[in-house]
């Protein structure tokens, strides 16, 4: 039995691929009813945890243990329990809306009758009852992934995996699939979802980690590491200037980090108004003022020195 | 906390529980199913159609010069010629579809559609899915090998009861043949290797092994690689059998060779694609 309610486990979870390394020894905890989170760039290692915790990719190293279970030994039963949003797409473009879901739920063994119910329940939950009969090849981005998420439901899942849900999708259809999603989560399903989209990351998430490099380098709530990586406000600088790192020098003190990037001067500091005063009183006149609140941008490129996205 | 009972419980009552390894794979086999209802009618139709032409054109067509240079004191091929090319067509008919079902659905799951990346996040196994595919590719071999038996009976290429067996000798090639293919296509990135198992394997083996003419007519040296290929032995088979010059000996030889080429294949087609799929 596993105690405390933590769903997945994992120690020293490594994966190899020949001379490289994808995923280097990570120890990760998901509990029960939360929704746990893996932020990092592209090629940190997100998607390849995913596989491994989904039971479709075996670990070269370390412990991992689903529900329970042991991945090596319970691929099938695991997988009965899991819901996995891929990546990319498998809906069958030649199939109907609703026949996908019904033929997914014949996977995991449920019956006929069981599966019409589940797929008119689920077709409701994704918005897409009027499309059940259209096939899916016409559909928007935005609906297939609603299918998708939807079709990964089909089974009741403890624990809904999804890798970059979001990806590729405009804003509207990306506060849709949000919604969907924190409903799900206020039904008691467990979400463990990758990004690279820092405002998917903090919308969402309880709990998450940064990856960068097959490594995790922080691990808390979206609050607990803006606070414990970099302030409350930031004051973004732009010059008309080639190097920042000159002007960033001469706003040395002004914050409690001056950081240059290549196009603008970062400022992290509690208070961004008088940030802002504290600048002008030099005398310097930046091209443009923006102050904000600090994101989980702000603490990736504190921990790595580089930006979320390329 | 759901307890374990509580689990089965509910599960028994949404009417979902995980299915036993025996039949877990029969899911995916009703997925292809499925698929396959879409575009039925055409392949219904070519598949009546197919034999009509064929017998028609090189059973009666080129068969009445074959057995008129028989007639005339030629070697001919001992039996009316329709008689003698349907056998070796049902065969070779059967080969063509297994292996055009082998390559590019079989790539297509694993690439640009993934409908084995879909099933494998279930609780299906990658030999499931194998099987899955491979049980649906045994049908459609199926879905065309009897409307040929139904044809070739009316057009009177076939005229014992014995063509029933044949038909199964036809099936049983349709796995051979698929399962080798089918390993090399999990693991295709690009579709070159496809044509060159049409162009130097699918094709010079429905020219040449024994389909339309017996392989002593071959070069010696080329008899013996017409000999080797799974397609020989079931063309040989077949023609034996609706010919009734079966025998117990010879027969069952070239069932053991077909048995072993499906037993090669089929493992093959396990590691293939667990290197592929379950990496």
């Amino acid at each position: 039995m596993v105690g405390e309610g933590a769903l997945i486990r994992a120690r020293g979870l490594t994966k190899r691929f020949g001379d490289v390394t994808a995923v280097d020894g990570i120890d990760v905890e998901v509990r029960r009813g939360e929704a746990f989170g893996f932020l990092g760039p592209n090629g940190a290692g997100k998607s390849s945890t995913m596989r491994m915790i989904g039971c479709v990719s075996r670990p070269t190293a370390g412990d991992l243990s689903i529900l329970g279970l042991d991945p090596r030994r319970d691929g099938p039963a695991i997988r009965a329990r899991l819901g996995v949003v891929p990546q990319l797409d498998s809906l069958d473009e030649e199939l109907t809306v609703r026949e996908n879901l019904v033929v997914y739920g014949r996977y995991f063994g449920m019956s006929r009758a069981a599966v019409r119910a589940k797929a008119t329940e689920l077709l409701e939950f994704a918005q897409l009852t009027e499309r059940a009969g259209s096939r899916v090849e016409p559909l928007s981005g935005g609906m297939k992934r609603r299918l998708t998420i939807a079709r990964a439901l089909v089974n009741d899942p403890e624990i809904l995996l999804l890798d970059e849900p979001t990806t590729g999708l405009d804003p509207q259809a990306r506060h849709v699939l949000w919604d969907r999603l924190f409903r799900l989560k206020r039904q008691g399903v467990t979400l463990v979802l990758t990004t690279h989209y820092m405002d998917e990351a903090e919308q969402l998430c309880d709990r998450l980690v940064v990856m960068d490099g097959g490594r995790i380098v922080a691990e808390g709530s979206p609050r607990e590491l803006i606070e414990r990586y970099s302030s409350r406000e930031v004051v973004e600088l732009r010059f008309a200037a080639d190097d920042h790192a000159p002007i960033a020098e001469r706003l040395d003190g002004l914050a409690a980090r001056v950081e240059p990037l290549p196009d603008r001067v970062l400022l992290y500091t509690d208070d961004g108004d008088a940030a802002v005063r504290a600048v002008e009183a030099t005398g310097l006149v930046p091209l443009s003022v923006l102050a904000r609140r600090s994101t989980l941008e702000d603490v990736f490129l504190r921990l790595t020195g580089r930006t979320l996205v390329d | 906390m759901t307890t374990t009972h509580d689990r089965a419980a509910a599960a028994l009552q949404s009417g979902r529980a995980p299915l036993p390894p025996a039949r877990r794979w029969l899911p995916a086999l009703e997925f292809w199913l499925r698929a396959y209802r879409r575009s039925w009618r055409g392949s219904a139709f070519s598949g009546f159609v197919a034999p009509l032409l064929y017998l028609g054109s090189l059973g009666y067509g080129l068969g009445r010069l074959v057995d008129d240079g028989g007639r005339a004191g030629g070697a001919g091929v001992g039996v009316a010629y329709a008689a003698f090319v349907a056998p070796g067509l049902l065969a070779a008919n059967a080969m063509q579809t297994a292996v055009g079902e082998s390559t590019y659905p079989v790539m297509g799951a694993v690439k640009w559609l993934r409908q084995y990346l879909a099933m494998l996040a279930t609780p299906l196994t990658v030999t499931d899915v194998l099987l899955g595919h491979v049980a649906y590719i045994v049908l459609r071999v199926v879905f065309v090998t009897v409307p040929f038996v139904v044809v070739g009976a009316l057009l009177g290429a076939f005229t014992t009861p014995w063509v029933a067996l044949a038909a199964l000798v036809a099936v049983l090639a349709g796995a051979v043949h698929a399962l080798p293919v089918m390993a090399f296509a999990v693991r295709a990135e690009d579709d070159t290797g496809f044509s060159m198992i049409f162009r130097f394997g699918a094709i010079p083996m429905f020219l040449f092994a024994g389909t339309f003419f017996p392989t002593d007519e071959l070069p010696a040296v080329l008899q013996p690689v017409a000999w080797a290929t799974p397609l020989w032995h079931a063309t040989t088979l077949c023609r034996d059998l609706t010919l009734g010059t079966a025998q117990w000996g010879s027969g069952l030889a070239h069932l053991g060779y077909l048995a072993a080429w499906l037993v090669v294949g089929a493992l093959l087609a396990v590691r293939s694609y667990t290197g592929r799929l379950a990496d």
